[in-house]
């Protein structure tokens, strides 16, 4: 009796605390994600859905349009991480061995555009990049062209606002592994002959090596995704999956095919991240569990 | 230490000064081919900077490092013939037990056929053959420590840096490792300067100690010579058990002194060494094993004590005397016959060559005084 009354007093504020996550979860995130599941197994007739079982979706996924569009979200995805790399870790390198104020200046450069949304961000870069934008008048002004250049709606405008948009995830996850890198093992490095390139090549690198993997994953699966970038930068000139996918819903009104493409894309995410974990890597990096 | 001994490291006037923290003052040290000195002291009394500056890795604020002659003090840890065991042993993680020790080899582009060659004989050496292709993670403790060591040995380095390589292990494999650590430099004949807060250890395996306090080096002498005749109270304190008395000098007569002391008087020896003068603040230190007892005043000694209590330890009897003054004096003794019974009223009394007398700190600074006074520095 006592240890039954004992038992629910126990059991009433656990359930009291989690119930509103789980059922949040429920309705949010299993439900919306069963429902894609579902539909995209149905058909279309033009305008609404039609509710019976086929495969044609995901035949159709192998269309070549659809594998050219494939392809450039893969290479735009590719050097947005590439680019995010070589230009994250110095910056993650230089904080974690700054000091503790400068520091503090760098995380707070880096965090409060975080804070805005980040289509107003990009529609900032448009007044810069555009035809009549800042930086042509300047150049145009200087004589150093002639006719104002084409940097807007490229695909390298697309990959300029990935990597302004992105280039956070691998920064955070670099610095993370760079400032909890045991600093004897660097003297030790050096007081085994090995001189500061070395240091970094042998020992740094490869032990800060999770931190740019996690970093790398964080970027290159949003990249596929973010079809607003394409939208914004490319003007819709350059598709990518995440643009696909959102026309599916919006302009051809199939949803069947678009729910069947976004279930590619969780398929080739996961797998992806499997592969992170194959290789030893730790979910937590990844801010996952 | 003979003359014919050849220097090795030479510290010359260094000061290191972090901000406000004078972590090392004036210090001029010289270490000879093959010794193992002991650098000794409670943390924070600036033994490890030591340590890092002879190993390159802290620059000395002022002064010299000498290695074998020529001045390195500004040189990277990787310009010198020196190597560090560190006391959390620093092994990369990602590499193997081979890749580990192979490591300052490959930074010298050995071929491939000598370090493979060189890497086992070291491993036979810290009979750790077979381990090669293990990682760290998977090894002891006292694996790990074996591994730091060859790591550095393998280089034939001219001074091996051990900066407390034994704090991380439990007691028994400490003791073990100590003999083990002692057997291998008598064996290469590498000079060791280790680093260490334990006295036993320092006492067991070095063949000259460096005793910190606070920054300034107390005494730098052979562990026999630093326990039987410490230079400072700090020292005599520090190093085993002491009983130490704030006394005056009362009478000097030839080479015997009688000091007071606050609960009575006793006696003490001088030799052309050590000179004082009457009414000179001198410390009198006795190890409990010296301290002895009598039913009867026993001349030149007037303290009286009440035995409070007693502990056994093992083998050894402890006995706490309680004098007047509340002062408690430790005595030791291995039969419980000679140990004095609880409650018994006692004098207090030692042979006169066991006593070590120790100028007191306060005595020095009125002498720094005076010579600033006479225009010196």
């Amino acid at each position: 009796m006592s240890n039954g009354s004992k038992k629910r007093k126990n059991t009433v504020p656990l359930l009291a605390t989690i119930s509103p996550v789980a059922i949040w979860l429920l309705l949010l995130v299993a439900a919306p994600l069963l429902y894609v599941f579902f539909l995209s197994f149905m058909a279309t007739d033009g305008y609404n859905v039609v509710f019976k079982f086929n495969l044609d979706n995901y035949k159709n996924l192998l269309n070549p349009t659809y594998l050219e569009i494939y392809r450039n979200s893969f290479i735009i995805a590719f050097f947005t991480t590439l680019i995010c790399i070589l230009l994250g870790y110095p910056f993650a390198y230089i904080m974690a061995s700054v000091g503790k104020r400068s520091k503090t200046i760098m995380m707070i450069m880096l965090m409060v555009p975080f804070w805005t949304n980040s289509l107003i961000r990009l529609n900032g870069w448009k007044t810069i990049l555009g035809k009549t934008g800042v930086l042509n008048s300047l150049l145009l002004s200087m004589g150093i062209i002639g006719e104002p250049l084409e940097i807007l709606y490229t695909r390298g405008a697309v990959l300029l606002g990935m990597v302004y948009t992105l280039i956070p995830y691998m920064i955070l996850p670099t610095f993370a592994s760079i400032d909890k890198l045991d600093g004897t093992l660097l003297e030790a490095s050096g007081d085994l002959g090995a001189n500061k390139l070395h240091t970094f090549l042998h020992v740094t690198l490869p032990l800060t090596f999770p931190g740019i993997f996690s970093g790398s994953i964080m970027i290159f699966i949003p990249c596929l995704g973010f079809f607003f970038v394409s939208d914004i930068m490319g003007g819709g000139k350059s598709q990518l999956i995440g643009n696909l996918i959102e026309n599916q819903f919006k302009a051809a009104n199939n949803w069947p095919f678009g729910a069947a493409l976004s279930v590619m894309l969780i398929a080739l995410i996961l797998i992806m991240v499997a592969i992170y974990k194959k290789s030893g890597g730790d979910m937590e990096d990844l801010g996952v569990m | 230490m003979s003359e014919d001994k050849k220097p090795i490291v030479e510290i010359k006037g260094v000061n290191k000064i972090y901000g406000d923290n004078h972590v090392v003052h004036d210090l001029n040290l010289t270490v000879y081919e093959g010794e193992f000195l002991t650098m000794l002291g409670p943390s924070g009394c600036g033994k490890t900077t030591i340590l890092r500056m002879i190993g390159g890795f802290e620059e000395p604020t002022e002064g010299m490092i000498y290695l074998e002659g020529e001045r390195v003090d500004t040189k990277e840890p990787f310009q010198r013939n020196v190597n560090t065991v560190f006391q959390s042993y620093a092994l990369f993680p990602h590499m193997n037990i081979f890749q580990n020790i192979a490591y300052g080899l490959k930074m010298k582009k050995v071929s491939k056929s000598e370090m493979k060659e060189r890497v086992e004989e070291i491993l036979h050496l810290v009979q750790l053959n077979g381990f090669e292709k293990r990682y760290p993670s998977q090894l002891s403790g006292g694996q790990k420590q074996r591994v730091a060591i060859a790591r550095a040995l393998i280089n034939r380095p001219k001074v091996l840096l051990l900066d407390e390589p034994l704090g991380a292990l439990d007691l028994k494999l400490r003791k073990e490792m100590q003999i083990e650590l002692k057997n291998l430099q008598k064996k290469l004949g590498i000079t060791f300067i280790y680093v260490t807060h334990d006295q036993e250890e320092a006492l067991t395996m070095s063949d000259r100690i460096a005793i910190m306090n606070q920054g300034y080096l107390d005494q730098l002498d052979t562990p026999e010579t630093v326990y039987e005749r410490p230079a400072t109270r700090f020292v005599a304190d520090f190093i085993g058990e002491s009983n130490i008395f704030e006394t005056v000098i009362n009478k000097i007569s030839g080479d015997t002194v009688n000091v007071g002391l606050e609960v009575g008087n006793a006696l003490g020896l001088i030799d052309e060494n050590f000179s004082v003068n009457m009414s000179e603040m001198v410390y009198a230190c006795v190890r409990p094993e010296k301290i002895k007892v009598s039913k009867t005043e026993v001349k030149g000694f007037t303290i009286l004590g009440k035995v409070k209590e007693q502990i056994y330890v093992g083998n050894v009897i402890k006995s706490n005397i309680i004098l007047v003054n509340g002062q408690v004096v430790k005595l030791s003794r291995m039969d419980i016959d000679e140990a004095p019974k609880i409650g018994d009223i006692v004098y207090i009394y030692w042979d006169v060559e066991d006593v070590v007398l120790i100028k007191s700190r306060g005595f020095m600074i009125h002498n720094i005084i005076e010579n600033a006074r006479l225009g010196g520095d």
